[in-house]
C-alpha cells in the first residue's frame, strides 16, 4: 500500500534553517529552500519534489518553529 | 491524486499544537528551544492538562517562553526556577509543574537550587536545555562548555587547567536519592525528537506518582553562539557534544540504568597536575 503526502508550509513563520531538509528520508529530497524570501527576509521552505512525499512527518517533528502541516492519503 | 485531494481534514497527520500560541518565536533559526517547546506543548495537549499545568521560565534565551505557551507561567529570578517550582507544587499538589532552564541558568547560576530541589525530591518535572554556552548574552563559556571549545570568553579553547572541567550535571543529579527519572535526550534528528517526546511524556506522567524529581536534559545546539549554520551545528553536536554527553536514560523508576553504572566507571579521572599544584 502506498501513501502519498502533502505539506502545507506557513511561509511567513519559516526561518529557513534547513534542519527539516536533513530530516527528509527521500532521495532526492522533497523539500528545499526557495529562492524567494518572506517578509522577514528568510529563504522559506517549499516543496520541490511533490511526487516523492510519503507524508512521514519527519520534517515536521524537527521543525523548531512548527510551520509544517502534514497530510497523508492512501492511494 | 492531486494535492487538493490529499489536503483534507481526515488525512491530517501532523499539525502545530493549539497549546502553542500564534506568536513567532524569537529564537535563532534552527534553535533546539523551538523543538522542545513544541514537544512540551504536544505532551500537554495529549495529556489534556492544559488547564492544570504551571510552567516556570528561566533567565536566558528561553526567558520569553511564557509568550509561546498557552498555559500558566511564572518567570523566576536567575537560576531560581527549581525553588519557584517547589513552592508552587507544594501549595498546589494536584497541578502539574515543570521548570524549563538552560545550562547557564541551571548548571551555573542556579546550581545550588537544582541540586537541593533534586535532593529534597520535589515532585516536579525539570527540563534542562544544554547547549554548552551562554546563548543570550553572546556566547560566553558555561560550565558545560566542552574542553577545547572556543567561546567569546575562552577564544583559545577551554583549558581545564585554568577554567575547570566540563560539568556533567545530569550524571551528578542522577546519584541523588530524590530523583525518580533522569534521562538525556536530543532533538537533532526526527528519531531523536520522537524519543525525546516519549521521555518528556514519561516525566510528566511521573508527577501523578508523587515519587520525586523527573529530570530531562536535552542536548541542543546554539548555532549563533557556535558561529555555524543550523545544519553544521547539529552535525558538530553529533560529533563532539554527544561523545562527552552520551544520550540515554540514567535512572528509570528510581533505579539506575545498568548502562549508566557501566559508563560512570569509565569517566576520566581528575587531572593530577591540578591537584598537585593546589596542594602547594
Amino acid at each position: 500500500m502506498a501513501f502519498k503526502g502533502a505539506l502545507v508550509i506557513d511561509t511567513e513563520k519559516c526561518k529557513g534553517c534547513a534542519v527539516c531538509i536533513t530530516g527528509c528520508p527521500q532521495d532526492p529530497k522533497c523539500i528545499a529552500l526557495s529562492k524567494k524570501v518572506n517578509a522577514k527576509g528568510y529563504n522559506y521552505l517549499e516543496m520541490v519534489n511533490e511526487e516523492a512525499c510519503i507524508g512521514c512527518a519527519s520534517c515536521a517533528v524537527i521543525c523548531p518553529d512548527g510551520v509544517i502541516e502534514v497530510y497523508r492519503a492512501k492511494c | 491524486m492531486t494535492r487538493e485531494d490529499i489536503i483534507k481534514p481526515e488525512n491530517l497527520v501532523y499539525k502545530r499544537t493549539p497549546v502553542l500560541t500564534d506568536a513567532t518565536m524569537h529564537y535563532c533559526p534552527g534553535c533546539g528551544h523551538g523543538v522542545v517547546h513544541r514537544i512540551i506543548a504536544e505532551v500537554i495537549e495529549e495529556m489534556g492538562i492544559q488547564d492544570n499545568v504551571i510552567g516556570i521560565s528561566p533567565v536566558g534565551c528561553s526567558v520569553l517562553a511564557y509568550n509561546y505557551f498557552d498555559v500558566d507561567f511564572v518567570e523566576a529570578a536567575h537560576g531560581r526556577a527549581p525553588a519557584c517550582a517547589s513552592a508552587i507544587k507544594r501549595l498546589r499538589p494536584e497541578t502539574f509543574v515543570f521548570s524549563y532552564q538552560g545550562d547557564g541558568d541551571l548548571a551555573s547560576i542556579g546550581c545550588g537550587e537544582v541540586v537541593h530541589a533534586c535532593n529534597r525530591g520535589e515532585n516536579i518535572t525539570m527540563i534542562f536545555i544544554n547547549n554548552g554556552i551562554y546563548g543570550m548574552t553572546g556566547g560566553q563559556m558555561a560550565p558545560t562548555t566542552l574542553e577545547g571549545m572556543e567561546t567569546v570568553t575562552c577564544p583559545y579553547g577551554r583549558d581545564p587547567k585554568i577554567m575547570g572541567h566540563t560539568m556533567r550535571l545530569t550524571e551528578m543529579l542522577a546519584q541523588l536519592p530524590g530523583t525518580y527519572y533522569v534521562t538525556r535526550q536530543a532533538v537533532y534528528t526526527p528519531a531523536a525528537a520522537r524519543k525525546c517526546k516519549k521521555a518528556i511524556r514519561q516525566a510528566f506522567e511521573n508527577q501523578k506518582l508523587n515519587k520525586g524529581v523527573s529530570f530531562v536534559e536535552v542536548t541542543s545546539n546554539c548555532n549563533s553562539g557556535w558561529k555555524m549554520t543550523p545544519v553544521q551545528a547539529n552535525k558538530w553536536m553529533e560529533e563532539n557534544t554527544l561523545k562527552y554527553f552520551p544520550l540515554g536514560d540514567m535512572k528509570v523508576d528510581g533505579k539506575f540504568d545498568p548502562k549508566f553504572i557501566e559508563r560512570v566507571g569509565t569517566f576520566d579521572q581528575p587531572n593530577e597536575t591540578i591537584f598537585s599544584l593546589r596542594k602547594k
